[in-house]
């Protein structure tokens, strides 16, 4: 791949950006709504790392959680159902620059997107996928998604429905090069932060879902883990998140869970009640996708005229001299 | 076609393996050869090598393969026939021409799928493999002697040619290197050069050893020498040697060989039949000019990884067919919504459905045009040719980035598998992208300024400073923001639309071929010029009126084709796609369901177009136009 013209120019100037640098439009989203407190994550994670705006692409499907993009004061790819993650993928193969972001819903990811999900795992890509999952279509107001807990009644299973919930963390990790899977929860900002951070900071295919509360559609449904600090279980390690004396305090529920052991990782990930928080998974050594492909020369006009005379060649029957 | 005729009337009919008869060459002027066997034995080498052999001394060759639907078709069965079809000419070959005159088939069988599929010539020469006549296996010993006698009896001139008899006493292993002795008998009949011939075998075994390459020249020579001594016709189709470098390929390579030329770095594809193929040699060759072919998860991936790279400012192709394409529909309607450019290449083959996977149809052009839901305007151009489909992605490129489109290439499996040669591209600098845009937007620029008098817009890419803004799928207004207001909504709609007049008018009227006006216009797009502009060719020297017009750019349409039209006193397009027969005691003028492209000339022009189709999985043939003509002219 060429390296982008804009590696070789200078930056003229420096230009500290403030959290307004990137605030786009005024959230639509429904007052409670979990997405909200994503949205103040990423924004103050853009700030913090001090991430160009221009340079910073946020790509989503359709769903509540896919407005997102236009809520941001950077490029924006706002898509269509289930597709984010090939466009996203296809953003970042062609240009290495840019810091490319995903907002998926349960719907978009799990559901109509699953394919692309399961691959986008292999391929590894570089970029930060966030799962808002509130286990609910909200937009078509009130559907059972795949991550909907059995039982739930929706206005597509009036008495309930039949199937077990998905498990996107253990299907996450489950599949083939899988590099960073994270778990966080609307409602302990601090963490979520840092987990945002972390997921960042990774290179690679950053999957964090985040549990998140539907005001609107089951605005009940997490009151018992509000309610009792010892359901949330928190994850930490030396090589994972350090939780603050504070919050250490709420939530006593800990586990230190080593980042890299994959096998205790899925065993954490099949766990619905506690809900774990924190990083379940990190290996910063498969190779991405777009590193894997890439050519070392600079595709310059002599470069792609010498390539394709060459097969011009193989194919050509020279007049008789 | 009568010097074929008279050429086969000379030759004895059981001459075969008389002593060896003064063999003058009967001059002719083209021939369709085929070479079939079973898969693996080699027949497609051979008919590929026969085409390059007379490519270089300058014949017109037009070369198709004929391919079994399944990978590891049983042996000797009828529908196992794997090899090539060869149309040599004198002059330029732009289409296979009519039935077979000449086939060397490896057994009975495979040759009876032929037969059965109305693909041999009443009364053409079969040489054919006598070895089963002895088979120990009672059931092949007369199972070939039947066919062999129903041949007879039905009037071909059926050869029996002991050719693994005559290997073995060459080389050890008789099966695998038949192919080459059937060449040598080839150029033998054909009178082709044998020093060429020599060299092709080089050529083609170039990464064997000299071991390999020495025992196929020996089978060359020993298939040479046996037709020689023992057949008892020969022709020569006189050749203008070439003065211009030209390459030898087919419809998917030339494509393939076009989007490293368009200046396009990625390719996302998903596999599928017939287009694969152009992925195959992309996917070979790609890289060395910096490129990437992608094999994504799915086709709908494939396109939207593709828009993801091109929104990024790198203008991206996918590849598919039929039933890829449809999955592609939606993300097809994000990239017109969004004005992302997007080249969408389609491989046409038989459909509905899955269809017929390997066989030719135009099933798709109205679902390029109109398909993806809501007014999802896109450009749709159509490869006449082989050397078309090299030429037009370079223009897709072009005009995907000029005006923001998504332009979709129709090609077909006709034109996917046929080789033929074509002047050498002249390497040009204009057909390279330019790098992507980085420098900073001017402030107060919107990223959808649409021109109120041709809806174009420029567009900002990821990266460049103050132009940050999200595309998006819903309507949106000049800010790209989302929008429900009426007007906004029309505006957009507008805008997009317009492109296409835009276009429209740059484009040049479209050449009548034959004369100004007549009795009847022929109009065609695709893969079918070659043939109809032969059977123009033919009708005109029989002394009727006829004339063709054939199109490449589908929508827009390219002006002045309603002035053509009023030239003639009829008009009616000729196409490899569904249309039903008026002739059909239920099919009347409020039912009759017209080809696809006649159906967009009478909405379009309001002007009586008729049609005549054909969807038997095979290219049309040139003689069967002329008779359609006859029949409609009287």
């Amino acid at each position: 791949m060429a390296t982008a013209a804009s590696h070789c120019l200078l930056r003229l100037y420096e230009e500290r950006h403030e959290l307004e640098d990137y605030q786009g439009g005024v959230p639509r989203w429904c007052t409670g709504c979990g997405d909200n407190a994503i949205l103040a994550a990423v924004q103050r994670l853009c700030r913090d790392e001090q991430l160009r705006p221009e340079k910073t692409v946020f790509v989503s499907g359709i769903g509540c959680s896919s407005r997102f993009p236009h809520y941001m004061k950077t490029y924006g790819f706002h898509g269509i159902h289930g597709r984010a993650l090939p466009v996203a993928q296809g953003i970042r193969m062609a240009r290495k620059d840019l810091h490319v972001f995903v907002n998926t819903g349960d719907g978009d990811c799990c559901s109509i997107g699953a394919a692309h999900w399961i691959h986008a795992i292999r391929y590894n890509m570089n970029m930060t996928v966030f799962l808002h999952d509130n286990q609910i279509y909200g937009l078509t107001k009130m559907q059972a998604s795949p991550t909907s807990p059995r039982g739930l009644r929706s206005n597509t299973t009036p008495r309930g429905t039949f199937l077990e919930a998905m498990q996107p963390l253990t299907v996450t990790l489950g599949v083939q090069n899988v590099s960073f899977v994270a778990q966080a929860v609307d409602w302990i900002p601090e963490l979520l932060y840092d987990i945002v951070s972390a997921a960042f900071r990774h290179r690679g295919f950053s999957f964090i879902r985040i549990v998140q509360r539907c005001p609107e559609w089951l605005p009940r449904l997490y009151e018992p883990w509000l309610h009792d600090p010892e359901r949330v279980r928190l994850l930490h390690h030396d090589d994972g998140l350090t939780i603050s004396p504070a919050l250490a305090k709420v939530y006593r529920n800990q586990e230190s869970h080593d980042p890299a052991n994959l096998d205790r990782a899925r065993e954490i990930a099949s766990c619905v009640d506690p809900i774990p928080v924190g990083i379940l998974y990190r290996n910063p050594e498969v190779p991405c996708y777009e590193d894997l492909r890439e050519t070392d020369h600079l595709r310059t006009t002599k470069f792609i005229q010498t390539g394709l005379e060459a097969e011009f060649d193989k194919f050509t029957v020279w007049p008789k001299s | 076609m009568s010097q074929i005729d008279t050429a086969q009337s000379i030759a004895p009919a059981e001459g075969a393996r008389g002593p060896r008869a003064a063999r003058t060459a009967v001059e002719i002027d083209q021939q369709v050869v085929e070479v079939i066997s079973d898969s693996g034995e080699g027949a497609q080498r051979c008919g590929q090598s026969l085409g390059a052999i007379a490519a270089r001394m300058g014949n017109g060759v037009w070369t198709v393969e004929i391919i079994p639907a399944e990978i590891r078709p049983p042996a000797r069965s009828v529908a196992g026939a794997s090899g090539n079809r060869i149309r040599l000419g004198s002059r330029r070959i732009t289409n296979g021409g009519d039935e077979t005159d000449l086939v060397v088939a490896f057994n009975e069988q495979v040759l009876l799928g032929r037969v059965r599929a109305g693909e041999l010539k009443k009364g053409c020469t079969i040489l054919l493999e006598d070895k089963w006549r002895d088979d120990t296996d009672p059931r092949i010993s007369s199972s070939y002697t039947e066919t062999h006698d129903e041949l007879v009896a039905a009037g071909y001139r059926v050869i029996e040619i002991p050719m693994e008899r005559e290997c073995k006493k060459v080389v050890q292993d008789a099966r695998r290197g038949k192919n080459m002795f059937a060449l040598g008998m080839l150029c033998s009949i054909y009178s082709l050069d044998m020093e060429l011939a020599r060299e092709q075998i080089a050529l083609t075994f170039r990464k064997k050893s000299q071991a390999v390459i020495d025992s196929n020249v020996i089978l060359l020579e020993a298939g040479y020498e046996w037709a020689e001594a023992n057949l008892d016709f020969k022709y020569r189709i006189p050749a203008a040697p070439a003065k211009e470098p030209q390459i030898v390929v087919n419809g998917n390579t030339a494509l393939a060989l076009g989007v490293l030329a368009s200046g396009m770095e990625i390719c996302a594809m998903y596999p599928i039949t017939p287009a694969t193929s152009a992925s195959h040699y992309l996917a070979d060759v790609f890289e060395k000019v910096g490129g990437v072919v992608h094999q994504a998860e799915d086709e709908i991936a494939a396109c939207a990884f593709a828009i993801g790279a091109s929104y990024a400012g790198k203008c991206t192709v996918t590849i598919t067919s039929g039933p890829g394409y449809s999955l592609k529909q939606e993300a097809i309607g994000l990239a017109v919504m969004a004005e992302i450019p997007l080249v969408v290449v389609n491989v046409q083959r038989g459909g509905p459905s899955t269809g017929q996977p390997t066989k030719a149809e135009q099933g798709d052009l109205l679902t390029t045009m109109f398909g993806s839901h809501g007014d999802a305007p896109k450009v749709v151009l159509a490869a006449s040719t082989v050397e078309d489909c090299f030429y037009s992605v370079i223009t897709a490129r072009k005009i995907a980035e000029t005006f923001n489109m998504v332009v979709v290439v129709l090609t077909d499996a006709s034109l996917a598998t046929a080789q033929t040669p074509f002047p050498r591209p002249r390497f040009n600098e204009a057909w390279v992208a330019p790098p992507v845009d980085q420098t900073p937007v001017p402030p107060g620029t919107r990223p959808y300024d649409w021109d109120p008098k041709t809806g174009l817009a420029r567009r900002v890419l990821p990266g460049q400073p103050g132009g940050m803004h999200t595309v998006t799928g819903l309507a949106h207004d000049r800010d790209s923001h989302v929008a429900y207001d009426p007007d906004i909504n029309e505006e957009g709609l507008r805008a997009r639309s317009l492109k296409l007049a835009a276009l429209q008018k740059t484009l040049k009227p479209p050449e009548v071929f034959g004369g100004d006006d007549g009795d009847l216009l022929i109009i065609g797009w695709g893969s079918t010029r070659g043939t109809i502009e032969e059977a123009v060719e033919r009708l005109r020297a029989e002394g009727r009126k006829v004339s063709s017009l054939h199109l490449r750019f589908l929508q827009p349409l390219p002006p002045a084709i309603n002035d053509i039209m009023r030239r003639f006193d009829k008009v009616m397009t000729i196409e490899t796609n569904w249309s039903d027969h008026p002739e059909e005691e239920i099919i009347d003028e409020h039912n009759r369901r017209y080809s696809a492209l006649a159906m967009l000339l009478r909405a379009r022009y309001l002007v009586d177009v008729d049609c005549w189709t054909q969807v038997r999985g095979a290219p049309i043939k040139p003689g069967k136009i002329c008779e359609v003509i006859r029949e409609r002219l009287g």
